[in-house]
């Protein structure tokens, strides 16, 4: 096999006028006490543009799961600084965890008091969202009662419920089958066109990558740095079986392969 | 499934319709022509639809049969092994009377008045101290769970004050308290706060980690977070503790009652077993016996039964078992 040949594509000119959404400037982070230090992340730097979509792709042990922990403000870095300038930035889990003592509209409602809105308003605006995940009328659904694919939703719109400028999310869809993943690729695509947010998507799967974003950003592993950068721009919405996004998913899965074989140990 | 389910009880009517719900939404979301958007809307409710499972209800023939029969066929085998050991002569009929002497001499106490007056005292001692036990056990409880010193320093003693029989806390009360209420709700105390705490610890300790994360990046930090999310998470561990607490109030009250009994205190369930037991009274100790498992049984019944069950079945940890 010929020797991967890291092509960097010209890093996001667009969109320089207004200030990113997400800054991560020089960010590394270590598990461990010094001398059994464990690099996770190293180096990283990565901006988002306010409405941009952008998805890490990266394999086990890239530390992707650690850096939107970063950006979401649960754990901070041990160099180099996070940026999020409209504040809070929303977190959306392979897990719904939504809360199943509450019913779905409640989860909603319950983002809404906590963002601060006044009680009169949470109704109407748990109603609204809900319609914008297409689950109108299950405000009074039991979390236990909703199936894989619409408990996603509710968590998608509980997590658009907090108002932040940033959507994070790690590996939303991971545990649904291919099908209902499909519905919720076209879902996302959408809200994301009325909503306007940010979104920096955390996935393995290539072709959900291409298929979703604007942007791809593929870090190596074991410590995670940012290997190589995509912009795609395939018009939305795209097919995740179509031909565009085949190649292109080809084209990175190599460069992800090649990333991946660097870890043998001889 | 059997044939007996087609009978939808009317519990079930609400969840069956679910899919059905669904399936009309799409249908007025896409009013008119097909766009891509409409097809995906269309899609999603079709999947929602197959996913989503539909519970049908018992229907209560069936509930009777499975849930009322058995325990019912046990308590009439027990009393007719009773029956025979009485009409067998194996105990003197002083020593061993039969179910119906026990029956008997429970209808005197009804004749006489005294049956509810006896049950309320302990009764309401019982509620009252588990009340009690509530507030200080539920403070106590979140404590230990939640502050690492704390849980180190009186954490194993919690644990360990439960494998403490009540029984023994009753000398120590009685030297301090006298022949007094404070002796017996102390007693109470001792026995119901523990087994509270520790319920609450655990359900706290059970917790899913993700519900924490999820708490905190939707703002609940601090004490919002222990009442928005801690708490109500840990509530299925925190009833059943709140359940063993109720227990342990009980038999600490009995144990209270039976030796720290005097003419002042009134007379409760502890008292009349003893009272009875001084005329060598065998139906009246047996008959007060079964009067003090009927309460336990009956606040069980009543009151956390429901409770639990309501709380399990809104979170989906109730499948119907069948």
């Amino acid at each position: 096999m010929a020797p991967v040949v890291t092509e960097q594509l010209p890093t996001s000119p667009a969109l320089a006028t207004e200030p990113p959404a997400v800054t991560l400037d020089h960010v590394s982070k270590t598990f461990g006490r010094s001398g059994h230090a464990h690099p996770v992340l190293d180096d990283i730097s990565l901006n988002v543009a306010p409405g941009e979509f952008v998805c890490l792709l990266g394999a086990s042990g890239c530390g992707k799961s650690t850096l939107l922990n970063l950006v979401a403000g649960l754990d901070r870095p041990t160099s180099g600084s996070i940026e999020v300038p409209g504040g809070r930035a929303a977190l959306m889990f392979q897990e719904h965890a939504l809360f199943p003592w509450l019913t779905a509209g409640q989860n909603i409602e319950l983002a809404l008091r906590l963002r601060g809105l006044p009680r009169g308003e949470r109704r109407a605006e748990a109603e609204r969202l809900l319609t914008l995940v297409r689950l109108t009328g299950s405000h009074k659904k039991r979390v236990h009662e909703l199936s894989g694919g619409m408990r996603q939703r509710v968590a998608l719109a509980r997590a658009l419920a907090q108002d932040a400028n940033v959507l994070l999310m790690d590996e939303p869809f991971a545990a649904l089958d291919a099908i209902t993943r499909d519905v919720l690729h076209e879902e996302l695509t959408r809200i994301w066109a009325e909503t306007n947010v940010s979104v920096l998507f955390v996935t393995h799967n290539v072709r959900e990558a291409v298929r979703l974003a604007q942007r791809v950003v593929l870090l190596s592993s074991r410590p995670g740095r940012i290997a190589s950068e995509w912009r795609i721009d395939l018009p939305q919405p795209r097919r995740i079986e179509s031909a565009g996004v085949a190649d292109l998913s080809v084209e990175i899965t190599d460069q992800l392969r090649g990333e991946i074989r660097r870890h043998v140990q001889h | 499934m059997s044939s007996t389910d087609t009978t939808t009880a009317t519990t079930a009517a609400t969840d069956a319709e679910a899919p059905v719900d669904a399936a009309v939404d799409s249908v007025k979301a896409a009013p008119a022509g097909v766009s891509t958007s409409d097809e995906a809307a269309d899609l999603g409710a079709g999947l929602d639809a197959l996913e989503t499972e539909t519970v049908e209800g018992t229907p209560l023939r069936r509930v009777l049969l499975s849930k009322a029969l058995p325990p019912l066929i046990a308590v009439v085998l027990v009393l007719l092994l009773w029956q025979g050991a009485y009409a067998a002569h194996l105990k003197r009929p002083d020593l061993l009377p039969s179910p119906l002497d026990v029956w008997n001499s429970l209808y005197d106490q009804w004749l006489q008045g005294t049956i509810l007056g006896t049950i309320w005292t302990s009764l309401s001692r019982g509620a009252l101290g588990f009340l009690a036990s509530v507030v200080i056990g539920t403070p106590i409880g979140l404590l230990v769970a939640k502050v690492k010193p704390v849980r180190a320093a009186i954490g194993p003693i919690l644990s360990g004050l439960q494998s403490i029989p009540s029984v023994a806390w009753v000398p120590a009360a009685v030297i301090w308290f006298g022949l007094s209420n404070a002796t017996i709700y102390a007693v109470v105390l001792l026995g119901a706060v523990p087994s509270i705490a520790n319920g609450l610890v655990a359900g706290v300790d059970q917790v899913q980690p993700l519900y924490l994360r999820a708490g905190r990046t939707l703002g609940a930090t601090g004490l919002r977070g222990v009442w928005f999310v801690l708490l109500p998470a840990a509530l299925p561990g925190y009833l059943a503790g709140l359940k063993q607490g109720w227990a342990f109030a009980w038999r600490s009250l009995m144990a209270a009652e039976l030796i720290a009994s005097s003419p002042a205190l009134g007379l409760g369930l502890g008292q009349s077993l003893e009272n009875a037991r001084e005329v060598q009274d065998m139906p009246g100790v047996l008959s007060t016996i079964l009067l003090i498992l009927l309460v336990g049984i009956g606040i069980e019944l009543l009151i956390f039964a429901p409770l639990e069950r309501r709380v399990l079945r809104s979170r989906g940890l109730l499948v119907a078992r069948r």
